[in-house]
C-alpha cells in the first residue's frame, strides 16, 4: 500500500502547510481565504482517510461557512471606524 | 512512512494555531487561529481511526463484512467536533463585533490597555 | 506583560507541550493499525439495526444522547449570537441600495441555486444510507439560499427569507429531536432508544428505525440555525449602522 501512504502523506503536508500559512497571514480577509484552502485540504485528507461524512461537513463548514462569517465580521469591524488600526494591519 | 507522521502533523497544527493565538494583533485573526487549532483535533481523531487498506464505513454499495472498514466511532466524534467548532467560531465572532462596538478597537493589546 | 516576555512564555509552553505530545503519540496505537475494537462493535451494531451508513447509526442511534448535547450547543450558540448581534437603541437600520450584478454571475447563481438546494435535501434524506446527513445537508441547504444574495441582491434575499420563520424552524428541529427521544419512554424504554419503529429493509430510505427521524430533525435545525446565523452577521455587515458612535470615534482619534 505504498501509493496509499504517499497520497496520505501529500495531503498531510498540504494541511500542515496551509495551516501554517493561515496563521502567518496577519490580514483577516486574506486569512479567511487561506482558511478556505485549509478546509479544502482537510476535506481531501478526510476523503483519503476514508471518512466521506466528515469530508462533506468539513467542505460545507470549513471552506464556506467559517470564511463567510469571518469576511462579514471583518466588514462590520472595518466599517465601524478605527481606520488607523486598519491601516496598520495592512 | 513512519507511523508517527500523522500524529506529529496534528501536533504541529495545534502548536502553530496556539502561536497565532498568542501573537495575534487582530481579534478576528485570533478566531481564525482558533479554527486552525480545532482542525488539529480532526486530524488526530481520524488518524487514530485509520486502518490500512480499510474502506469507508458505509454499506450503501458495499456488502457487509466483505472488506475491512476504518473506525466509524472516531468519524462520528469528528463530525460532532466540526459542528461544535463552527458554532464556537460564530459565537466568538459575534463577541468580537460586540467588542469592536464597545471599545472601538479589535487589537488585544489596545484592549488590555483600556482596562488598565 | 511585554510582547517579548509573552513570546518567551509562549515558547516555553510550546516546547513543553510538544514534548508531551511526542511522549503521548509514542503510546498511541500505530497509524493504520488493525485493532479497532470500538469501531468493529459499532459496525456490527449498525448492521443489526439495518443502518447502512455506520457513522449515521453512531450519531443518531448509539450516541444519540451526545448528538442531543451537540444540537443544544448549536441551539444555544445561535441564541447567543442573536442576542449579541441584535440592533441596539442607538443603531440605525439603513436599507442597502440594490447593486448591479454581472449578468453572467446572476445567471450562474440562479441556475446553481435550485441544484444546490436539491443536493442539500438529497444529502439530508439519504443520511442513513450514504455519506451525509442532517448536518452536512442542512449547511448545504442554508448556503444555497444565500446564492440569491450573490445572484440578485440583499433585498431579494430578505424577501424569501423571513428570519422569524427560520428561528421557529430552529426551535422546531430541536424540539422534534427531544420529542422523538421522549417517545421512546412511552414504549417503556430509555430516552432516545428505539422501541416503536421497525428497523425496515436494509439499505432503503426508511431503514434504521429512529435514525431517519432524528436525522431529519437535525437537518431542519441545522439549516434554520445557519440561515439565522448568517442573517445576523449579514444584518450587521450590510444594514445596521451606527452614525452617532462613528462621529464620536472620529472626534477622539
Amino acid at each position: 500500500m505504498v501509493s496509499e501512504d504517499l497520497v496520505v502523506s501529500v495531503c498531510l503536508v498540504l494541511v500542515a502547510a496551509s495551516a501554517t500559512v493561515a496563521v502567518a497571514v496577519r490580514e483577516p480577509v486574506r486569512q479567511a481565504l487561506v482558511l478556505a484552502v485549509l478546509g479544502l485540504a482537510l476535506a481531501a485528507l478526510f476523503t483519503v482517510l476514508q471518512a466521506p461524512d466528515v469530508a462533506l461537513s468539513q467542505l460545507a463548514v470549513g471552506s464556506v461557512l467559517t470564511p463567510l462569517l469571518i469576511l462579514l465580521s471583518v466588514r462590520k469591524v472595518r466599517r465601524r471606524g478605527h481606520p488607523t488600526g486598519d491601516e496598520a494591519q495592512r | 512512512m513512519t507511523h508517527l507522521f500523522p500524529y506529529l502533523i496534528a501536533g504541529w497544527i495545534f502548536l502553530v494555531g496556539c502561536y497565532g493565538l498568542a501573537t495575534s494583533r487582530h481579534l478576528v485573526h485570533a478566531v481564525g487561529c482558533l479554527a486552525v487549532c480545532q482542525s488539529a483535533t480532526y486530524v488526530l481523531l481520524l488518524a487514530v481511526g485509520y486502518r490500512e487498506g480499510g474502506t469507508a464505513p458505509v454499506h450503501s454499495d458495499l456488502a457487509p463484512h466483505s472488506r475491512p472498514l476504518v473506525d466509524p466511532v472516531v468519524q462520528a466524534l469528528t463530525l460532532t467536533d466540526v459542528v461544535v467548532g463552527a458554532t464556537v467560531t460564530a459565537l466568538l465572532l459575534a463577541l468580537v463585533i460586540q467588542v469592536a462596538k464597545r471599545h472601538g478597537t479589535v487589537d488585544p493589546d489596545e484592549l488590555s490597555e483600556l482596562r488598565g | 506583560m511585554t510582547i517579548r516576555m509573552r513570546r518567551w512564555v509562549m515558547g516555553t509552553g510550546a516546547i513543553g507541550l510538544a514534548a508531551l505530545f511526542v511522549a503521548a503519540f509514542m503510546r498511541l496505537p500505530r497509524f493504520g493499525g488493525d485493532r479497532h475494537p470500538y469501531g468493529d462493535r459499532a459496525t456490527d451494531a449498525a448492521l443489526t439495526r439495518h443502518t447502512a451508513n455506520v457513522v449515521s447509526s453512531i450519531n443518531f442511534d448509539l450516541r444519540a444522547f451526545d448528538t442531543l448535547g451537540e444540537e443544544s450547543i448549536l441551539f444555544a450558540a445561535v441564541l447567543g449570537t442573536v442576542v449579541l448581534l441584535r440592533q441596539t437603541r442607538e443603531e440605525d437600520r439603513v436599507p442597502p441600495r440594490s447593486a448591479a450584478v454581472d449578468p453572467w454571475v446572476r445567471r450562474y447563481a440562479l441556475a446553481a441555486l435550485p441544484v444546490a438546494l436539491v443536493v442539500g435535501l438529497y444529502v439530508v434524506a439519504h443520511g442513513q444510507l450514504s455519506p451525509g446527513g442532517g448536518f452536512q445537508g442542512g449547511v448545504i441547504v442554508a448556503t444555497a439560499v444565500h446564492l440569491l444574495y450573490i445572484g440578485v441582491d440583499y433585498r431579494a434575499l430578505e424577501r424569501i427569507r423571513p428570519v422569524a420563520l427560520y428561528e421557529v424552524g430552529d426551535a422546531v428541529g430541536e424540539a422534534a429531536y427531544l420529542l422523538v427521544g421522549a417517545a421512546a419512554l412511552i414504549g417503556g424504554s430509555a430516552f432516545l432508544a428505539n422501541t416503536l419503529l421497525p428497523y425496515g429493509t436494509f439499505n432503503t430510505l426508511t431503514s434504521g428505525g429512529v435514525v431517519p427521524l432524528l436525522n431529519l430533525a437535525v437537518g431542519i435545525e441545522v439549516a434554520c440555525a445557519v440561515v439565522v446565523l448568517v442573517s445576523r452577521f449579514l444584518d450587521q455587515a450590510v444594514e445596521i449602522t451606527d452614525a452617532a458612535s462613528d462621529a464620536e470615534g472620529a472626534g477622539t482619534r
